[in-house]
């Protein structure tokens, strides 16, 4: 038992102590800390991903503002069920570019990490206003107000800085050219130039064709509405991965 | 320090830690011992699970994303073969149902089966959102549990629609139309469009006004036959409806008509190919097919 008493000697000497102490929550920052230096390894390698656009950043926003998460979960997980019923697992790589993330693990909706394209934006625009129009069963609570109200996007361009300080790579083309960006991804066959612009900036990051997707997703081709924004988030999430390139079984990709 | 006395608590026999306040003294009770040693074996079952599974993760150097664990334990790896298990467990009615023929199908009870019960747990989650449970469709998606289709009610071509989507622009052979939205884009006036509307009203046999709907018919005659045909029963091939029956996508009020005119309606559905593989497309086709009562 004089094992069990030792601590008596660490306890009654306050530089051993304090030693003591710095060593336990080194180890523990360590754990913490360390891999976080080294994240770029637990990344897979993936063909696709890219950066919002200025109008899915925003719909994205205001997933976020409306607290869709505290519903909603975005992460496939790696079980067969759940891989049956939405897709592919979620990557690590396909939410790299998000900050905050909206991975969760409480479901009370479906999980949304593969809800892109799966379809069409008149449904997402119907079920938005009225859930109950076309799920009867459904308790989401309807966001109709969202039609009514206008896109406000004058600080796009600060928003795109402020994620690339954190990382996101958003080329300065990008920046400068967010608020135009913007517009026409919502006005589909308005500035055909602007809408090849748009598309090849962020199909050069996402070295793959087929990722952008341009609509007038609230279909008021008058204005440019929160509801744009939301849908054309909602439009894109989990399509960005071309899992036909994406080697499952490779090594390094397992977890 | 180290010169300190041991001081022994009268009254329950324990050590004290040689602190008092206000005369009262702070006992020095060991941590009960069940306590402890739970505690230390947390610490080295930590250990030992370090080495069977994978745990540090990010280890740069190494080439790899994480270490192993001699049990080579990875999550992915399980789904991947539970997946495997599954498509092998279908693989045989999986292979059949790809080839066979709408009558092939009805004759073998077993294959018919097994395309029912894939194709409906696979409609409830991907289909009936918009088409609603059973295919009984709302205003805007179709009804599937009818004998009236817009495209194509054989297997065939039930198929095709479940591949390729509707209006799916990211896929070129998608099913497309466009009906133009004569009054937003200033095709035809006001008033023209409302003698449509009761145009299309008598034809579908309903009351409407006969006056408005006879100055209508030249105008129906120069925009609308091309698509909807002479005798407004609509084209298959284009994907136009029959304007002379009761069944309404959109809705078959004056206002629903009205608008549908004025601003037309070309709503989507998605390609399903690549998001499901093919014997679940077949299998939702057969699904969709005996819904509506199964055409030819």
């Amino acid at each position: 038992m004089s094992f069990m008493k030792r601590h008596e000697t660490l306890e009654r000497h306050s530089l051993l102590l304090t030693v003591g102490i710095l060593v336990v929550v080194a180890i523990g920052g360590l754990v913490e800390i360390a891999p976080l230096f080294y994240l770029e390894n637990t990344i897979e390698k993936v063909q696709g991903m890219r950066p919002y656009t200025p109008l899915e950043l925003k719909g994205r926003n205001i997933y976020i503002r409306e607290g869709c998460y505290t519903c909603h979960s975005q992460m496939v997980r790696p079980l067969r069920d759940e891989v049956e019923r939405y897709g592919h697992y979620s990557l690590a790589a396909e939410s790299m570019y998000d900050h905050p993330f909206q991975w969760g693990s409480k479901r009370t909706g479906p999980d949304l990490a593969r809800v892109g394209n799966k379809y069409s934006d008149e449904w997402h625009l119907d079920h938005l206003i009225d859930p109950r129009s076309v799920v009867p069963d459904s308790i989401m609570p309807p966001y109709a107000f969202l039609v009514e109200k206008k896109l406000k996007f004058d600080g796009i361009e600060d928003d795109l800085k402020a994620l690339r300080l954190a990382g996101v790579p958003y080329t300065d083309d990008m920046i400068a050219n967010a608020k135009a960006d913007l517009v026409v991804q919502a006005s589909p066959n308005t500035d055909y130039d602007a809408e090849d612009a748009l598309v090849a900036r962020y199909e050069a990051i996402a070295e793959r064709k087929g990722t952008l997707k341009i609509s007038d997703y609230d279909r008021n081709p008058a204005e440019i509405t929160e509801m744009d924004a939301l849908i054309a988030y909602l439009q894109m999430t989990g399509t960005l991965v071309d899992f036909s390139t994406y080697e499952a079984n490779d090594l390094n990709n397992r977890r | 320090m180290t010169d300190h006395k041991l001081e022994i608590d009268e009254v329950s026999g324990v050590e004290t830690t040689g602190h008092t306040w206000d005369g009262i003294q702070e006992l020095n009770n060991p941590l009960p011992r069940w306590w402890l040693y739970i505690f230390y074996a947390s610490i080295v079952w930590a250990i030992v699970y370090m080495v069977f599974m994978p745990a540090i993760p990010a280890l740069p150097g190494t080439g790899m994303t994480n270490t192993l664990g001699i049990r080579g334990h990875s999550d992915r790896a399980l789904v991947a073969e539970d997946i495997t298990q599954l498509n092998a467990q279908r693989a045989e009615g999986s292979a059949k149902l790809l080839t066979a023929s709408l009558s092939e199908i009805e004759t073998d009870m077993n294959l018919q089966q097994f395309a029912l019960a894939m194709g409906e747990s696979a409609f409830g989650d991907n289909c009936a959102t918009c088409h609603g449970a059973g295919g009984r469709g709302a205003k805007g998606y179709p009804m599937l549990a009818d004998d009236v289709w817009l495209w194509d009610g054989t297997l065939g071509g039930i198929e095709t629609t479940l591949r390729h989507g509707i209006r799916h622009y990211e896929d070129p052979d998608t099913r497309n139309n466009a009906m133009p939205a004569f009054g937003r884009d200033g095709l035809l006036t006001s008033k023209e469009i409302d003698n449509l509307v009761q145009f299309v009203l008598v034809k579908s046999g309903r009351e409407g006004d006969a006056a408005a709907a006879g100055r209508a018919a030249p105008i129906f005659a120069q925009q609308c036959t091309s698509c909807h045909g002479a005798d407004a029963k609509g084209n298959r091939t284009l994907g136009a409806p029959n304007l002379t029956d009761q069944d309404w996508l959109f809705g078959g009020e004056p206002r629903d008509i009205q608008q549908t005119i004025y601003n037309a309606r070309n709503a989507h559905m998605p390609a399903w190919q690549g998001r499901l593989d093919d014997a679940t497309i077949k299998a939702l086709a057969v699904y969709v097919h005996s819904l509506g009562g199964g055409e030819k």
